[in-house]
Formats: C-alpha cells, structure tokens, sequence
C-alpha cells in the first residue's frame, strides 16, 4: 500500500491547479464573463480531461478513477464554469457498453431528484428527466432497460435550463422524447458495470466536493485574516478560529475517504467501488454542506449576499451532493452492504 | 497510488491472518471491562512474541524496521479477526527514541516493546491539564538521585504499572517550558501512593491518580538533557494523537462490526434511528482506515509529525464519538436488563475529546499553526 499521488498524478493536478487558478472565476461578477468561461471550455478540451474514461483497445479507460478526481477536486475547488462531470461519466458509460466514444460535448441525463440515471421504457422517456453540466450539450445519454440489463441511447438535450448551481447549468428533457439507441453497441450493461459506474460518479462527486470545501475553506479564513472588528482580526478570535479549523478537519477527512473511492473505481470489482463511493459519498456531503455553511457565517453580513462566493460554493455542493444520491440514498447503501435493510439489494 | 497490497505485504498479511486465526484470546471489549485490562498484558506479549508487535519500529527498538504501513495491515487483520486491538505504547517508544540516550533505550525499550514491563505516564496534575507546561511536580537532587513530590492525575493504568515517565519541575527559575525534565521513575516504592479514579461507565482499572512523596529515581533514568522535558512531552502527546500510532482503527472496526451484529441479530428491534445512527459509525470508521493509509503512505517519505497530529486527533474523536452515539441507539440509552456494554462504549467515548488534549486545545493549534489565522 501506498496511497501517495504518483509523479504523473501531481504533474495532472499541478497542470490543472494552475488552468483552474488562472481561468476561473474570482468573484460572482466574473460568473457573467463569457469569453474567460469561453476559454476555460477550450482548455478543459484540448487538455483532454473529458477522455480521460474513454476506451482504450482492450476496453479499460485511458485513466483511473484517481487521475479522474484529482482534476474534479481542483475544477471544484475553482468554482469551474465548464462541464466535466457530465461527459466525463457519458464516456464512461459508453465505454462499459463497448459502444464508440461519442462527442465531448456529449452528458448524461438523470432522473427528476438526481439520484438514479434516467431510464427509457419502450423508447421512450418518461417525465422529469434532465441533462448534467447542459452549456453545449445538445444530447445525453440514458438508460434502456431490456430485462435486468440496460442498453444505451441519446435524447436531445433541448428544455429551459436552472440549476441550484450556478457553474453548472442542468437543463430539462422533453417528456416524451424518442430515444435514439446507438450504433455499434457490443453488450448491455450488467449490475457489475452499472455498479462500477454508479461508484465512478459518486468518486467523481465525492472529489468535487473535497475541492468545493477546499476553496470554501481558503476564502473564509482569507476573510477573517482581512476582516477587523474590535480592534483585531476576526480570526484572532477562538470562536471563529474553532469553526475554521472544524472545517479544515472535516475537509482532510472528506480528501481521504474521497481518494480510496477514487482508487476503488478501478481496483475493485463493481459492487465494492459502489462500496467505497457511497460510504466516501455520505460523508462528504455531509461534510461539503457543514464547511460551506461556515463559509457563510465567517463572512457574516456579507456571507449571505449574493455577492460573495460563499453561497457560490454551497450551491455548487448542493448538486454534487445530490447527484447519484445524497446523505440519505448512501447511507442506505452503506447498510444494505452490511445486510441490513437492502430490499432490493445494493445498487 | 494504490490502496491495495504489494506481494510482500500480501504474504505478511496472510501469514498474520492464519496467526490471528489460532491466537485471538477473544477478550471484550477495552472501554467496557476490567477484563479487558486485565489480559492486556498477556495479549501484548503474545502478539511480540508471534513478531507481529512494533512492526514500524526500529529493530533496535524491537521493532521490525517495516514501513509503516504494515500498522494499517494489523489493524485490518485485527478487525477482521475480531481480536484485540494493538496495545498502544507507541508514543512512549517514539518519546524515549527521539530524547533518550542510548543507556535509556537499551535498559527500557526492550521491556516497553516487549510487553514485559508496563508503564504509565504521570503528567496532568489536578492544576495543571490543559496548561501542562504550569507542572508543579518537583525532582530536586541529592546525590545520584532525585527526590520526586507531587501529585499526578489521569495516569492511566498506573496500579499495573512497572515504570512511570513523569514530568517534573527541576529548575523553578526558568521560563516555565524551560525547567522540566523527564525521569522513568520505578513505581515500586513506598513513597509513591497510586489510587485508582472510577470513571464515568464504571471501570476502575484504565484511570488513576499518583502521589509522590519523595519518590527516588536514579539521576541516570532521566530522558533527555535537564530541561529537555517539555520537548519530549510535545513528542509524546504529538505521537498520542495518532490513531495510526494508537492502533484505533482496529477498536472501532472491532466495534461497528459488533453493533452490526446486534442489528442484524434482532432487526425488529431497531428502527430508521439506530440504523443512521450505525450507518454513520460504518463511514466515520471507515473514514479513519482510509485517513490512517494516507498519513502512514505519507511517511514513506520521512515527513515527521506536525501539527496535522491535531487533525488526526479531531478526527480520531470524530469517529469514536460516532460510534458511541451507535452504541447508544442500539444498546438503549437506559437499559433495564442483563448487559449495559453498549451504554458504556458510550459513556467511555466522551474521554476521547478530553485526553491527550482537548479538542479546544486540537482546535487552537490547527488555527494557529495550519490554518496561520492570528494569534489574539
């Protein structure tokens, strides 16, 4: 065992701190500046970031899990406008499938809460599916159920677009809308491999989180370093001070349970890096809520208008938290594979 | 990155499991029995004994010069074993490593690794906890010796105790930090009084207080340099908020798989409360296993402790707190017939933030020293 990044690994994250630290959003206002979000797209691009899980010739990913969570962790500790998670988890899908990559631009869609991939029974989709990470995206993948195992196919990406985040657009799916089943698909998808993908989102999410509450972490105690009141900066005082360093605290303990699910995804087979991702999932949702809440209240007043980026980064884990499931749906999860509870079992 | 075994530590892991699986003497479990205590001892020597005690210590030490992520494959064996956890001396073998001469480790280290003498630890004084370095304990010389008088609190396991490593004030001018010193006094001797203190869940033999009435302690089983005590004493505490030093991932997987058990054993019995309650003891323990693999793969590269000590500790409390609250919902918060273990797993787990400082203290020292906030 040794759980250090590799070389290559910190030459990734060092390549993408430093993209995220010089095309990122600074303040709220820069959340409206089209060309610099322009620009992070097209680095994000031609970095190659959104291949990382397509399919090599013999079927594995062109990276792991871990390759994949240390560039989530620094896009979310930046607040990045740009999408990653979405075709990050459709190049996966397909490549579990054995069908051909399809475009970068190319999401996911889930169903209403978030918490399961959307489903399409006979062709068609029922209501209140939506699309991730929906700035370009004009097609996503869903689910085909034939049985107990699932083919894929697209929809259009093509509804009004809201989102509690405000990086990352998620877009509405037309009721109703044909689902067009791709060509050249080799198998359908078994438990195992929808299991191993399920696990490949929440490591993804989990990361995402880690560097949401870094980020929250690194503006809050900026803050009260700068903020002065009764003659000293407000950080000097034990009462703030306490509630930083908890979230510190919580922060490396989110990072190291994020980074065995990160590991599992690949290293594992598919039902136990469902495993390790939904007990990785539970804390850090539990944990990214708490530290961007702090965030908040160390910035008082300010904190809780729309200007400051605390709420910025709460909203951001707000979805992180609830895609492929929250608190609740992993905890549930984390019992179920300890036999208790399970009903259907574990998925 | 890889969470997994490298061939020699599968080898070492298969043979640790076949030596559990014959070995385990089955004790309950350490927060809740005198029983428990009472066979530490035995498990100690036995686990040293097999050559699976001390595994990232120096073979100097009677350790096995392993890296140290071996104590995570222990501590994993010994979940899934459901044996005892790995006595936790470590940060005494990591004080007299670090500020013993080499005569204090040859004549100590080997009965400390070995499990053959036991030790306690006399630093806290009823005035003197959080603010340690304000000791009142004095050793004055006289000859080769010095005369120990003072009255030392929170000195776990001191009624079986051989060796006890005191703190003292041997120069009463100095700046406060500056005039201590650490000495191994030997505990059988009429001057030195041990009464043992009754804790909240009822066990009587972990805590106790000492007294010492001009003890005598050879000049030459001082540790360090004269003054040299409050550094050792940063070293310990340092090496005592480590669950991967202390073995803790192996107690709460022990425990979390029993209350598993106690669920699934009557599940009628507990409802959606219990059951988050227990789910949460599974992801705070599992948290731990994976914070502790990480600390421990960052040692490969020789980064010594610092003040991360004290997230770890936080953490640490974070999950035995959890776990207890586990306990607490599944065990009955007033349990009115036959066993009340869980109830007091529960009321041990509150010890956790206050010893080995408190989490205030954790908190005070992450701010200041990680996060650089202002000093008020």
């Amino acid at each position: 065992m040794d759980v250090r990044l590799s070389p290559e690994q910190v030459t990734l994250r060092d390549a993408a701190r430093q993209m995220v630290d010089r095309l990122c959003p600074q303040t709220v206002a820069e959340l409206d500046d089209t060309e610099r979000a322009g620009k992070l797209e097209a680095a994000v691009v031609a970095s190659g970031w959104l291949e990382l899980r397509t399919a090599t010739d013999d079927g594995s990913p062109w990276a792991t899990g871990v390759e994949v969570a240390v560039v989530a962790e620094e896009l979310g500790r930046g607040l990045a406008d740009t999408a990653f998670l979405g075709p990050t988890l459709a190049a996966d899908l397909r490549r579990l499938a054995g069908a051909p990559p399809g475009s970068t631009a190319e999401t996911i869609a889930l169903g209403a809460d978030l918490s399961e991939p959307a489903v399409a029974l006979g062709g068609t989709l029922g209501p209140g599916a939506v699309a991730l990470d929906a700035y370009e995206a004009t097609s996503a993948l869903v689910l085909l159920r034939e049985g107990d195992e699932y083919a894929i196919g697209t929809i259009a990406v093509d509804g009004g677009t809201t989102s509690v985040d405000l990086t990352r657009p998620v877009a509405s799916c037309s009721p109703g809308a044909t689902v067009s089943p791709i060509e050249g698909l080799h198998h359908p998808l078994g438990p195992d491999d929808l299991a191993r993908w399920r696990g490949l989102g929440l490591a993804v999410t989990c990361a995402d989180l880690v560097g949401v509450m870094r980020g929250a972490v690194t503006i809050a105690c900026d803050y009260a370093r700068s903020r002065r009141q009764y003659g000293a900066a407000i950080g000097s005082f034990q009462a703030v001070q306490h509630l930083l360093a908890d979230a510190y605290v919580a922060t490396e303990g989110s990072a190291s349970i994020a980074l065995h699910a990160a590991w599992a995804v690949d290293a594992l087979d598919g039902r136990d890096a469902l495993v390790a991702a939904s007990a990785a999932k539970a804390y850090c949702a539990r944990a990214a809520r708490s530290v961007c809440e702090t965030a908040i209240q160390v910035h008082g007043g300010i904190g809780n208008t729309w200007e400051c980026l605390a709420h910025v980064f709460l909203r951001r884990a707000l979805l992180s938290s609830e895609v492929l499931g929250g608190v609740g749906a992993n905890l549930a999860r984390v019992l179920a594979a300890h036999g208790i509870g399970g009903g259907d079992g574990l998925r | 990155m890889d969470f997994g075994d490298s061939p020699e530590e599968l080898a070492f892991r298969l043979r640790l499991r076949e030596w559990l699986g014959n070995n385990n003497p089955g004790l309950p479990p350490s927060s809740t029995s005198d029983e428990y205590w009472a066979g530490q001892a035995a498990w100690h020597q036995t686990l040293y004994a097999a050559g699976f005690f001390g595994l990232s210590w120096p073979k100097e030490a009677g350790g096995h010069g392993l890296p140290s992520v071996y104590e995570v494959i222990l501590d994993e064996e010994i979940i899934a074993a459901g044996a005892p956890p790995r006595p936790s001396v470590g940060y005494l073998v990591q004080g007299l490593l670090r500020h013993g001469n080499e005569d204090v480790q040859r004549r100590f280290l080997p009965g400390l690794v070995s499990g053959r003498d036991r030790w306690c630890q006399g630093f806290s004084e009823p005035d003197a906890g959080s603010d340690l370095a304000s000791l009142r304990t004095q050793a004055v010389r006289e000859g080769s010796e010095y005369v120990v008088t003072g009255h030392k609190v929170w000195t776990s396991y001191s009624d079986a105790a051989d060796w006890c490593l005191v703190l003292a004030r041997t120069d009463p001018e100095v700046p406060k930090h500056r005039g201590i010193s650490a000495f191994i006094v030997p505990m059988g001797q009429g001057a030195i009084e041990q009464r043992p203190i009754r804790m909240i869940n009822g066990i009587t033999r972990e805590f106790g207080e000492v007294i010492f009435d001009g003890a005598r302690v050879d000049a030459s089983n001082m540790v360090g340099e004269p003054g040299e005590g409050w550094r050792l004493a940063m070293t310990v505490v340092s090496h005592e908020r480590e669950p991967g030093e202390l073995g803790y991932v192996a107690r709460y997987g022990k425990l979390v798989k029993e209350l598993v058990r106690a669920v699934k054993e009557r599940p009628d019995e507990h409802g959606p409360e219990s059951r988050r309650d227990l789910a949460w003891a599974l992801v705070e323990a599992e948290m731990l296993r994976c914070h502790v693999s990480r600390r421990l793969s960052d040692r490969l590269d020789g980064v010594s402790h610092g003040p991360e000590g004290s997230v770890d500790k936080l953490l640490m409390t974070w999950v035995e707190q959890a776990v207890g609250h586990a306990a607490l919902s599944i065990g009955g918060a007033a349990p009115t017939e036959g066993d009340d273990t869980w109830l007091k797993v529960y009321l041990y787990s509150r010890a956790q933030s206050v010893m080995g400082g408190t989490s205030q203290i954790q908190r005070n020292l992450i701010a200041s020293r990680i996060l650089e906030l202002p000093i008020s």
